[in-house]
Parts: structure tokens; C-alpha cells; sequence
């Protein structure tokens, strides 16, 4: 189910003319947080008041605060070792009570997959640092870089991103398994192409991805998120 | 150059012909046809490349005696009991799914001006590329007192398997205090860090059942790959237990005598409870007998692989002789992806990209100890070239040590996935 969530973000990614891969507008993201913040803090001063505050969400398991009482939904949740990621979170602002039945939350979902995407990159902002590597989740898309727009607008060649995807692939699984190495499958491109010059530039310090991005040029680049984002 | 081509006319080819019909299974009738020799992590690689890309435009045969592979990558790890010999076997039936006819025979014979290779269960295969990726072979003589048949007293557990069990159980029976013994081989070999992790899994065995046994390593040659890294390692967490004498310290002239378990080292004779010699080594036989080797190695040209004996003859991996990559499997995945899109392109027009290479080799040093060495590579007219590259730092914490460790966790699983699918 976590994967399908993705293709459909995938999908939305490549919907529509020739255009930058949808990139998420944290602005806009920060308006759709106005729904939750009768409930949620989140930046340097959040606390809990009604729901949980929302600093460092990524990559940690649902109902991860000992100092906050959570419904039964949300403790079940946790024991079946729910985490929170930009597929089950997407999949759970969609539709909270079919992602954890039985959540006190009193809200009935973001129908638009759009006001989605921009609050949970909205939210990425509040977890821990985007250097930091390994990590499982694209940086939420488009955030903290000053990549040239032109960058973001190359249209990648995805047969070329299927060859240059071998040397990917070595560490990498092509059917996105996860056993101490990330997967990178399906991730929107715009989130692809940030990471990969982040590495490219060493704003991340991984030294594997420095190197194998260091030799890398923007089509290259754009080639493999094309390649990636559809990947079977 | 050495152009020494052996042919086998014992047969008709009616007669192999009709041995061959059962075994082969049937594929597109005037298809190109790839035959590729040798199943480790260039040539799975390369099967599962063509075969996967190719949609079934090419016939891909993999030729393949054994029936499980077992990894050399990580067989170290089994030695020091972080891994069981059955985590380290592989099928090939994800080959045989993705459309590659696996035939499971030895290939004893190539015939480069017929375009066949002849199999030891009598079978002739044509072939319009043929892809040779056979691993290594021990040089004749290499070590003062060893040959094969002493491979059982003194093991090389240098190709994963059955010899590494035996050195396993030879460590297992050790008598307290005994002295486990090694001989280290002469650049260039498989897995230049390859000897070193295996003295530091050895040392971790040893430390937690037989504290007071000993580790004497006979080395030719003076460094070896990641050895600050190593040798912090080995103080840090087995002080005193490891003995390596380089060739400043005579390690390169040594002598074993497997009747009765002694090396000797620099005229210096030692008694020894177990001792592991690897000797020096060469390609893989086939590629002799293909006549592409020259001296103990297949020269090759580094855009794709091609043997610069024949030019619808590839060398992958260990047996070929390419430049500055080392002899790993990581880079023998990664120049049989090179190999499989110019082949392909080469058969059926599609797009040829250019090369492109990389490797990394991860160690394990101790428990959640690993480090690591990489770097990035091109195709010049003369040879594949390092670009860039990079070393684990003596001194890293043991948080990035552990992270490291872990990283070879999913780096193992990726590459067996993407060899074997």
C-alpha cells in the first residue's frame, strides 16, 4: 500500500506538459498547516496541546512520544510498527481514520493530493537535518537547495537513466528494497534531482554519493530521476 | 601475445549437435546468440543485463558448473561467525526467470574462428559474442611446497565454498594457543583487502574461543590495500595476537610443507596448526583456452570490455586485465553492465552509452568495525583509469564505523539482487 501511495505521487509528478517535475511549495504548504495548527505545534517553541507536536516526524514510528497519551487506534498502530514516511503520511492525511481507525483526531482528510504534498514538505522542514544520511524519505521535495530552476525544468532521458541506473543498482535495489541501503525508487524527480546535487556539491556527506555524483552532469542527473520515478 | 588456441575435433558436429538439442532449451530461431562463461558477479551480471534489456531479441546461455553459488564477498564473515554458509548461497533460478538458458556443465573448449565453445558434457554452442567471466586460477608453483592437492591440509578457501567450510572447521579444531598460519599472495589478486579481513575475522574467532592462539601472516609484499586501517584495527582489538611479516621482514620467501604442518619463513621454520595459502593467481582457464590471455591475464579494451585478442570475446571481472580497477566483485558488476549495453547495442542497434565504472569494498574489521574504499573510474584508449576516490579515516567513531557495517548489509543484499535477480 506504502508503494502505491508513491506511484501516485510519481504519477501526479509526470501528469500534464512538459513542465519541472511537480515541486512542492512549502509556502503554500504552510497555509494548508493552518487546518492543523488548532491542535499541532511545530518549529522551536512546539509543546503538545491537543494532538502531539510535529518536530522530527520523519522516519520515526507513529505515536513516538512517551509524554503524549494517544488513542488505542494510534498505540495499535505503533505495535504493528507503523512509521512515519512521505507515503504513509500522504496516505494518512488522504484519509486519517483508514490509515489508523479509531484516531481521536477529528479530522476528515486532505482530499487535494497537491495540499498534501505541500504540507508534508511543509512538515519535512521540521525534521531532523537533510544531510543526514542514510535516509529513507526524499528530502521533501524541493526544499533548502538554490538549484539554478533550470536544473529542475531538464526533461530526463529515461533510457539513458535506465543504463547509467546500473551503477545505482549495484547497492541500490531496483525493486526498492531497504536492507541497510535506501531505497530510490519512485521518488518524485524534482526530490531526486536535489538530492543528487546536494551529494554532487557536498552539501551531504555521504563519500560513495559525492563520488558517484561528483561524476554525474545535470542531464545525467535528470536521466536518472526520469528513469527512477517509473522504475518497475 | 600469446595466441595458443586449442580446438576439439575429437567430435563431429553432428554428434555434438545432438547432444546439445536436449540440454539447450529452445529459444528465438535466428536470434543473436551470447554465450557467457561463468556465473559469479560478472557474468550473472552480464546474463541478467542482456536478458532483461533485450526483451528477447538476443538468446543469453549462461554456462555455470555449480548449481549454488556462494559468494566470495562476504565469506570472510562466515569464518568469523557473522554469517552462515547458507546466507552466502544463491540460486540461479531468478536468472533462469528473467529468460537466461542456465546450462549447468563446464565449458572446456573455445573456438574463436567457428564461434563455438565446446562444454565437457559434449554439447558445441555458437556463439556470436561470447562473454567469459571465469574467475581465477592458482599459478603453478606459486607457493614453495603447495599445489592443489595439498588443498585440503593446507586450504586456499579463496573461491567460496567448500574450501571455506574445511578452513572454518581447521579454525574450529585449533588446539589452545595453537597458531593459525597464512600465506598472503603477490598483486594482483581477488579482493586486495580480501587476506586482511580474513586475518581480522580469524582473530575475532579466536579471541572469543582460543584467546591464546597466534596469527602468522607471510606477505611478498610490503603494503596492502587499506592497511592503516587494518593495522589500528588489529591493535585496538586483538594486541598481540597478529604476527604479519612483510617482504621487508622476509614474508616473501616462503615454504610450507603440508605433510607436516610447517611454514617456513625466511629460512625461519614455524609449526602450525592451520595454514591457509593463497597463492598467487591468474585468470580463469577458459580464457587460456580461449587464447585471449597474455601472460597470467585477458588484456581488454576498456570502453567495453572487448579482449584485444577478439573482438566478439569479453573478459569481465577478475580474469581481465583492464587497468586500475581492482579484482572485486563490485567491479565486476560493474564492467559487465558496461559489457552487456555494448554487446546488446552491438546485436541489435540499440543505444550504446559510455562507460562508466565504479567500486567500493567494504571490510569488517571486528564486530560493527567496518571501513571502507572506493573510487570511480573511465575508459581511456589505453586502459580503464581511476578518476576520484576515497578511504575510510583511522580514528572514525564507532558510530560510523557501525553505519558502515551496515551499509555492506545492504550493499550485499543490492548486489546479489542485481546479479541473480
Amino acid at each position: 500500500m506504502a508503494r502505491a501511495a508513491w506511484t501516485i505521487l510519481a504519477a501526479l509528478c509526470l501528469a500534464g506538459p512538459p513542465k519541472p517535475a511537480l515541486a512542492a511549495d512549502i509556502a503554500a504548504g504552510q497555509e494548508v498547516f493552518a487546518l492543523c495548527s488548532g491542535c499541532h505545534m511545530v518549529g522551536d517553541d512546539a509543546r503538545h496541546r491537543i494532538g502531539p507536536h510535529l518536530n522530527g516526524l520523519f522516519g520515526r514510528v507513529v505515536a513516538g512520544h512517551d509524554d503524549f497519551r494517544y488513542s488505542k487506534g494510534f498505540e495499535r498502530a505503533r505495535a504493528n510498527g507503523l512509521e512515519w514516511h512521505a507515503d504513509t503520511l500522504d496516505s494518512f492525511l488522504a484519509n486519517p481514520r483508514a490509515i489508523v481507525s479509531g484516531s481521536r483526531m477529528s479530522f476528515g482528510g486532505l482530499d487535494d493530493a497537491e495540499d498534501r504534498v505541500n504540507l508534508i514538505a511543509f512538515l519535512r522542514t521540521f525534521s531532523d537535518n537533510p544531510a543526514d544520511i542514510p535516509e529513507a524519505d526524499p528530502t521533501a521535495t524541493a526544499i533548502d537547495h538554490d538549484l539554478d530552476p533550470a536544473i529542475l525544468a531538464l526533461v530526463g532521458d529515461p533510457e539513458y537513466g535506465e543504463y547509467l541506473s546500473g551503477e545505482c543498482t549495484t547497492c541500490h535495489q531496483a525493486e526498492g528494497g531497504d536492507d541497510g541501503i535506501p531505497s530510490i525508487v519512485f521518488w518524485p524527480e524534482a526530490d531526486f534531482v536535489v538530492a543528487m546535487h546536494a551529494y554532487k556539491n557536498k552539501d551531504r556527506n555521504h563519500p560513495v554519493m559525492q563520488m558517484i555524483a561528483s561524476r554525474l552532469g545535470d542531464e545525467e542527473i535528470a536521466a536518472l530521476a526520469a528513469y527512477f520515478a517509473t522504475a518497475e | 601475445m600469446t595466441i595458443n588456441r586449442r580446438r576439439f575435433l575429437g567430435r563431429s558436429a553432428a554428434a555434438a549437435a545432438i547432444l546439445a538439442a536436449p540440454m539447450v532449451r529452445a529459444q528465438g530461431q535466428g536470434n543473436p546468440n551470447v554465450v557467457v562463461v561463468g556465473g559469479g558477479a560478472g557474468g550473472a551480471t552480464a546474463a541478467r543485463y542482456l536478458a532483461k534489456d533485450s526483451d528477447g531479441a538476443i538468446n543469453v546461455t549462461l554456462i555455470e558448473p555449480t548449481r549454488t553459488y556462494y559468494t566470495c564477498f562476504f565469506s570472510n564473515l562466515y569464518l568469523g561467525g557473522f554469517k552462515e554458509m547458507d546466507q552466502l548461497g544463491h540460486s540461479y533460478g531468478g536468472l533462469a526467470a528473467t529468460g537466461v538458458n542456465v546450462v549447468h556443465d563446464w565449458a572446456v573448449g573455445v573456438d574463436r574462428d567457428a564461434k563455438t565453445v565446446t562444454l565437457a558434457g559434449g554439447a558445441t554452442l555458437p556463439y556470436d559474442k561470447l562473454i567469459l567471466s571465469p574467475g581465477i586460477d592458482f599459478v603453478d608453483g606459486a607457493v614453495e611446497g603447495w599445489d592443489l592437492s595439498a588443498q585440503n591440509a593446507m586450504p586456499h578457501a579463496y573461491k567460496a565454498g567448500s574450501q571455506t567450510e574445511l578452513l572454518k572447521a581447521q579454525l574450529a579444531a585449533m588446539p589452545e594457543g595453537g597458531v593459525f598460519g597464512m600465506v598472503a599472495p603477490p598483486n594482483p589478486f581477488r579482493c586486495p583487502p580480501g587476506p586482511y579481513e580474513r586475518v581480522s575475522m580469524v582473530a575475532h574467532y579466536l579471541k572469543a574461543n582460543n584467546p591464546t592462539a597466534k596469527i602468522i601472516v607471510a606477505d611478498p609484499k610490503e603494503k596492502f590495500s587499506k592497511m592503516a586501517l587494518f593495522q589500528e584495527g588489529w591493535a585496538d582489538h586483538y594486541d598481540g595476537m597478529i604476527d604479519w611479516i612483510g617482504s621487508d621482514f622476509g614474508g616473501d620467501i616462503v615454504a610450507v610443507d603440508p605433510a607436516n604442518m610447517t611454514m617456513t619463513i625466511d629460512g625461519e621454520e614455524t609449526a602450525v596448526d592451520v595454514c591457509n595459502v593463497i597463492p598467487a593467481m591468474k585468470a580463469g582457464r577458459i580464457a587460456e583456452l580461449a587464447g585471449v590471455t597474455d601472460g597470467n591475464w585477458a588484456p581488454v579494451n576498456a570502453a567495453d570490455m572487448s579482449t584485444k585478442a577478439d573482438p566478439d570475446v569479453y573478459v569481465l571481472g577478475d580474469a581481465s586485465q583492464q587497468g586500475d580497477m581492482p579484482k572485486s566483485g563490485f567491479s565486476a558488476n560493474s564492467q559487465a553492465k558496461v559489457c552487456a549495453n555494448a554487446v546488446r547495442g552491438a546485436l541489435t542497434g540499440s543505444r550504446v552509452f559510455p562507460a562508466k565504472f565504479s567500486n567500493t569494498c567494504w571490510s569488517l574489521i571486528a564486530a560493527d568495525d567496518g571501513v571502507k574504499v572506493g573510487a570511480t573510474y573511465e575508459a581511456t584508449e589505453e586502459k580503464i583509469a581511476k578518476v576520484d576516490g576515497f578511504i575510510s579515516e583511522t580514528g572514525e567513531t564507532s558510530d560510523v564505523r557501525k553505519a558502515t557495517y551496515e551499509e555492506s548489509e545492504g550493499w550485499y543484499a543490492g548486489i546479489t539482487t542485481d546479479m541473480l535477480g
